[in-house]
């Protein structure tokens, strides 16, 4: 589903340059819910944003269900982050301007649907993750853990492949993170979606199928 | 989509209270401005009170007289003999009027000295023209082969010289060391329409000007009013052919080579008399787009700061769009739809503040008699200006932030 060949990244300043990945290969298959550990700063979140076509790898290629999607251009890049993939972040980055119900169906805004079924389709996705009753609510009005669901009720809203979490339950205490958690696990599991999960959190880590580790930008198991 | 980009412009509007103010003040100065600027010019050069036949109208107001060896140039209104012989015999017009150059002189009454502006005109004036006659009528074409000594006045000078409201008809004013018997009473003409614009109009056998005198330079002009606005290119044509044969005679010492005298409309006759340059009116409509450019870009630069950093504050939000499928393309389109709504909303308030200046200026009486209006014509040009300064405004920063990376933007 997702192929990584021989992904570098580089940061280059004008006085120094950092390696934050080096030549790293990995699969992830259809379906299955990946994990993603290491320490701070060695290159998780930067292998999530390749993955997720958010950021260009310096070297290497990124295959998506077989098309090779880096160096697409912009406005077929964005179609197939809309159509093919899923975001869940830590701090949320949901549009606090906007209620509850707009932040969801913001994916479909960017897709040839109606006012109406876009509706329908957030009230839906917000059930999944129970909080149709919060759907006039701001998200400066919730607690972290609904937002984190409100984040998660956005991701799926347009039926990805691919999930990509960025320690999504890195701001939450245990209790909402098992929440959080089992929501995943039940998307995986039920509806096939292929999660891929950074996370700083052993326990998290020992409920998904697979785990990679990662020290200094290279891929260590 | 476009109910969510209106959502969220409202909210980013609330949010920063103090940005709004300062966007929407200059948004709304500037574009009061362009209303205002605006109706000034559709009165000035719009078919009005009482000029309302400008459209079929030609106006023949100077005639030039070239020494091209001495470089001399002499220029002005022409001799009533002139007018008479080479413009009053023009065939194919409806109607020709000939009209004086407007004048002033003192007026007394009760010891209080009024200043007054009076022109010398002939019966078809009043043809050409449609004057709102509070009470009497006109001169005509026999009262003036009678050598009658009649006026019509303005209501000003009525309300001023006999008192507000008082009838007049019939009665006389003094004016030059002459007695005149007053006819006629009309509504005031705006000083901007000089052609029209007098406080007192007197028929030209009255003048005390030679109207026999054969020299071609006088304080005449003449207006030439088409059957239909279809007829001005032939008139036009007719007159050239009449110019063409017009004599050229030298008058003490001046020994001109060349005339240049037309038929102008009337947009054309107020740029030559306001920039004595020839054929100018593509100039003058360029010079005017040009300052307005100018005028709407300054403060466009400004906004464009603004926009600039009100837009960085949003960084976090691009990412998230962008993240979720929107392309730069759609981004920009995005935050330019904002800003025209931004303006739109600043050319409401434009709008209303203009109505309120327009309604001083007209009743304050700092351009007597003006009639300036917020007509469709003006709104239109609003509302243009209005979407371009949000084009002009919006565009750039949203170009920029568009280009925005997805994780910095993230980050932010």
């Amino acid at each position: 589903m997702i192929t990584l060949q021989n992904i570098e990244k580089v940061y280059r300043t004008s006085t120094i340059e950092t390696l934050a990945l080096n030549n790293i290969n990995l699969s992830v298959e259809k379906g299955e819910f990946l994990s993603i550990m290491g320490p701070s700063g060695c290159g998780k979140s930067t292998l999530l944003n390749v993955m997720g076509l958010l950021d260009e790898p310096s070297k290497g290629d990124v295959k998506i269900d077989g098309k090779r999607a880096s160096g697409l251009p912009d406005k077929e890049l964005s179609r197939f982050r809309n159509e093919k993939l899923g975001f869940v972040f830590q701090s949320y980055h949901l549009i606090n301007d906007l209620p509850v119900l707009d932040n969801v169906e913001l994916p479909l805004l960017y897709r040839k649907i109606s006012g109406s079924e876009r509706r329908k389709l957030a009230i839906e996705a917000l059930e999944k993750v129970g909080l149709s009753n919060r759907m006039k609510h701001y998200p400066s009005q919730l607690s972290g853990g609904q937002r984190q669901r409100v984040a998660i009720a956005r991701a799926i809203i347009g039926k990805p492949a691919i999930i990509l979490a960025d320690e999504p339950t890195g701001n939450l205490d245990s209790t909402m993170g098992n929440e959080i958690m089992d929501i995943l696990m039940n998307l995986n599991k039920n509806e096939g979606t292929t999660i891929v999960m950074v996370t700083h959190d052993e326990n998290m880590s020992k409920k998904t199928d697979r785990l990679v580790r990662l020290f200094d930008g290279s891929q260590v198991m | 989509m476009l109910k969510n980009y209106f959502k969220i412009t409202i909210a980013v509007l609330k949010r920063r209270k103090f940005f709004t103010f300062i966007s929407l003040f200059g948004i709304s100065m500037t574009l009061t401005i362009l209303v205002v600027v605006t109706a000034f010019l559709d009165h000035l050069f719009s078919a009005g009170y009482p000029e309302i036949n400008r459209e079929k109208s030609l106006y023949s107001m100077t005639l030039e007289q070239i020494d091209s060896k001495n470089q001399g140039q002499q220029s002005g209104p022409m001799s009533f003999s002139f007018v008479n012989k080479y413009i009053k015999s023009l065939k194919l017009p409806a109607k020709i009027s000939l009209t004086s150059m407007v004048s002033t002189a003192n007026m007394y009454r009760d010891n209080k000295k009024i200043r007054v502006f009076f022109k010398y005109t002939d019966a078809e004036f009043w043809e050409i023209h449609q004057f709102d006659f509070l009470e009497g009528k006109p001169y005509t074409t026999r009262d003036i082969d009678n050598n009658e000594f009649m006026v019509v006045i303005n209501e000003d000078l009525r309300n001023k010289y006999f008192g507000n409201g008082v009838s007049c008809i019939g009665k006389t004013i003094d004016l030059d060391n002459q007695k005149f018997k007053i006819v006629g009473v009309v509504k005031g003409v705006p000083i901007t329409r000089p052609h029209t614009s007098a406080d007192i109009y007197l028929p030209y056998n009255t003048t005390k000007e030679d109207l026999k005198d054969p020299s071609y330079r006088g304080s005449f002009a003449a207006i030439v009013l088409a059957k239909e606005k279809n007829d001005l290119p032939k008139i036009r044509a007719e007159f050239a052919e009449i110019a063409r044969k017009i004599p050229i005679v030298s008058q003490g010492g001046f020994n001109p080579d060349k005339i240049n005298i037309r038929l102008d409309d009337y947009v054309e006759s107020f740029l030559i008399n306001l920039f004595r340059r020839e054929d100018n009116s593509t100039f003058l409509y360029s010079l005017l787009v040009l300052i307005a450019l100018i005028f709407m870009s300054l403060p466009a630069i400004n906004l464009i700061n603004i926009n600039t950093s009100r837009i960085l504050e949003r960084a976090s939000e691009i990412g998230i769009r962008k993240a979720f499928g929107a392309s730069s393309k759609v981004l920009v389109g995005q935050f330019v739809v904002e800003n025209i709504f931004l303006t739109l909303i600043g050319g409401v308030i434009a709008i209303v503040f203009s109505l309120l200046i327009i309604f001083y200026i007209n009743t304050s009486q700092i351009i007597p008699n003006s009639d300036l209006a917020i007509n469709w014509k003006v709104l239109g040009v609003a509302t243009i200006a209005s979407l371009v300064f949000g084009l002009l405004s919006g565009v750039y920063p949203a170009w920029r932030m568009s280009k925005m990376h997805i994780v910095d933007a993230l980050k932010a």
